[in-house]
């Protein structure tokens, strides 16, 4: 059975470049950056060389990428780094559909006695900047808004969300988690962005490495506390092999920004227009938004989303739901909820997310059986039988 | 991913009896599609008055799905008597076993069943008559609650969410849940502990080992749980099999203290200790 990979936005496979740069710093160049000796001094010239790569990425100066272990730290340093250094700020402005990196750390901040504001979304998943440039005050330490929706996809215009809050006196930060790579982002340009958070394994570096931009002036407190590395904004030695390996990630990215946005998207579309079309019922989430060009989430009326998953994987095809079933928590995905998507296709939620690696017989292959399997769970489904009855009644 | 049996699989990918009972004498429906899963059972019953054919729709995960093909399975050729006794964990065990994230996919099936029985004789079962809602989110009922509790010996609140989804939503019902599981508690305490066939009889603890033991199990097992409502108990002495503990924190201000020592922490040193150990608080 080929593996059908549409659940990019989970995490990627680790490029074969980037794996084959890193395998000599598991082994022969195994020296510690901080080292006085030479043998330490070659493996810090690599570091530094991959942190320009990094850089280059998103259009920052290599002083301004600090390393992390993952996407989640990158957010929590951002939030409780900030609250550290303006510790007479006691507010925080976010949004209802955050990654559970930040919108979980909003609840602890809750319980710990700061205010938080929660932005919604409408229908559709978009802010009302309005709404944003009112919840913004002289006691906002920091507001976190993420660049692009892991579950919908759709992009929050960060540039204008930036300069409102600069504008307003506080620190801003995005979780790029999902924006990296698949989208381009200058930080030189857009000025207005303090802190940026990026997670390697979401674009085809491995696990376990993330990055946090922190412009330059920007006050933060470590929230890692250790040795000097990364200029004492994060202790431990460094992650040297992951390090090297999201450096040359990052490389590729770049090089394939154009194809995600042109051969990416068009094959995204092609799935998106192939459902809609031939699946009655199936419903897109984030419509009329800006979205990722690789991300689909489509829901499908009266059936539940883990039944479709586990059916899609049958065959070898990998994607997520939004459905509770596939969480282990009993109600369906927040981001769904927060945009009052009904409980008829909330449950019956499926993302697919593609990558640079995907090709147009994999999109086809769907096409071909996911009619099917909508089919038959709708046959066993009370509420499909229901209106269907109904429909024929009315019409 | 869900570790599913390969029966789970099996009635999951290759359901048998979907659909509906032509000219039904009972139809039970349960469940709606905002609590993300619903079954639909109709039965038909033949001139001996057994069950001659049944049938489901469900709306669900893999393990709803499975569960409400078995049933369908389980209760062929049953009367109507034996049908009435059949209960979640048949369905449960019918499969292989479900993952305890997944045990209301039985119970909404054990359900389905009931309804589509008292729909037969004649009955109208309403939430209302059922009792009164505890978890508005999933709309479960104090009696609902208090059932599952009672068939399948559950002792802690999670295994309450997981087997009737109460207190899965919004959360806010956590604290009426907990009332409920310490009242029953307390009360299955005055009964004689329903022993597991396979269980082997416990070795005799020395008393050097039950001291041991029961300190323990208080500082693994019971002083969190109270830490956390900003309690704490203290052990005082043994005598034999009383053990002496005094309430700290706001648990010794609590009304519900009693309620607390005896149907908690007694409970919990039984289970890990001996069974034979009575708590006595000191003042």
């Amino acid at each position: 059975m080929e593996t059908v990979y549409l659940d990019n936005n989970a995490t990627t496979r680790t490029a074969p470049e980037a794996v084959e740069v890193m395998l000599p710093y598991f082994s022969d160049l195994y020296g510690n950056p901080s080292s006085m000796h030479y043998f330490g001094g070659q493996v810090e010239k690599s570091v530094r060389s991959a942190r320009e790569k990094v850089a280059s990425l998103i259009g920052a100066e290599p002083g301004e990428i600090v390393f992390t272990s993952c996407g989640t730290e990158s957010d929590n340093t951002a939030i409780f780094g900030t609250l550290e250094s303006y510790p007479e700020k006691r507010h925080v402005v976010t949004t209802r559909v955050e990654h559970p990196a930040i919108n979980h750390v909003a609840q602890v901040l809750t319980k710990r006695g700061y205010r938080v504001t929660q932005l919604p979304v409408d229908r559709s998943g978009g802010l009302d900047l309005k709404q944003l440039e009112t919840a913004v005050t002289p006691d906002t330490a920091v507001v976190s808004v993420m660049w692009a929706n892991n579950e919908t996809g759709v992009v929050f215009p960060i540039e204008e969300i930036a300069g409102i809050v600069k504008e307003k006196g506080s620190v801003f930060h995005t979780d790029g988690v999902q924006a990296a790579g698949k989208i381009p982002l200058d930080m030189s340009r857009q000025k207005h962005i303090d802190l940026l958070s990026i997670s390697g394994h979401k674009l085809h570096a491995p696990k376990g490495i993330g990055v946090l931009y922190v412009r330059k002036g920007t006050r933060l407190a470590p929230y890692i506390i250790g040795g000097h590395q990364e200029r004492g904004r994060r202790g431990g030695t460094e992650n040297v092999p992951y390090i090297i390996g999201l450096g040359r990630a990052s490389e590729l990215a770049l090089e394939r920004l154009d194809d995600e946005n042109t051969r990416v998207s068009a094959l995204r579309d092609k799935l998106e227009k192939g459902i809609l079309a031939g699946i009655p019922n199936s419903l897109l989430n984030g419509q009329g938004q800006p979205r990722l060009p690789n991300t689909l989430n489509v829901s499908f009326e009266y059936i539940e989303g883990e039944s479709i998953l586990l059916m899609l994987s049958k065959l070898g095809i990998c994607a997520s739901s939004g459905s509770a079933c596939t969480s282990g928590s009993l109600e369906p995905s927040h981001v769904l909820r927060a945009m009052g998507i009904p409980f008829t296709a909330a449950h019956g939620s499926i993302r697919f997310s593609l990558s640079y690696y995907n090709k147009e017989e994999e999109i086809d292959f769907v096409l071909q059986h996911l009619p099917g399997i909508v089919q038959k769970l709708r046959a066993i489904s009370p509420f499909w039988d229901q209106y269907q009855r109904q429909a024929a009644v009315g019409g | 991913m869900w570790e599913y049996t390969e029966k789970v699989k099996k009635y999951f990918e290759e359901p048998v009896n979907v659909g509906v009972v032509e000219e039904a004498d009972g139809v039970g429906e349960v469940g709606s599609l905002a609590c993300g899963d619903a079954l639909k059972l109709t039965f038909k019953l033949g001139p001996d008055g057994r069950i001659a054919d049944a049938k489901f729709q469900t709306f669900g995960c893999a393990s709803a799905i499975a569960s409400s093909s078995a049933l369908t399975e389980i209760i062929k050729g049953m009367t109507l008597e034996e049908a009435s006794k059949v209960t979640n964990r048949d369905i449960a065990e019918y499969l292989g076993g479900l993952p305890k994230e997944k045990m209301h996919c039985s119970v909404m099936g054990m359900e389905a069943l009931e309804a589509a029985i008292a729909n037969y004789r004649g009955e109208e079962i309403t939430k209302e008559q059922e009792g009164e809602i505890v978890c508005e989110c999933f709309g479960i009922t104090d009696r609902e609650i208090e059932r599952v509790i009672r068939e399948n010996h559950l002792t802690t609140r999670e295994e309450v969410t997981n087997y009737t989804k109460a207190g899965g939503g919004c959360e806010s019902c956590h604290d009426k849940i907990q009332d409920i599981l310490n009242r029953i508690l307390a009360e299955e305490k005055g009964k004689p502990v329903e022993k597991k066939k396979e269980e082997a009889p416990r070795k005799k603890l020395t008393n050097l080992q039950k001291i041991k033991l029961i300190q323990e199990t208080l500082d693994r097992e019971i002083k969190p749980a109270l830490q956390a409502d900003g309690g704490d108990i203290e052990l005082i002495d043994i005598e034999g099999n009383r053990v002496l503990v005094a309430l700290r924190g706001t648990c010794s201000a609590c009304s519900a203290a009693e309620v607390t020592l005896k149907g908690y922490v007694e409970t919990k040193l039984r289970e890990f200790v001996t069974e034979d150990l009575v708590v006595e608080e000191v003042k």
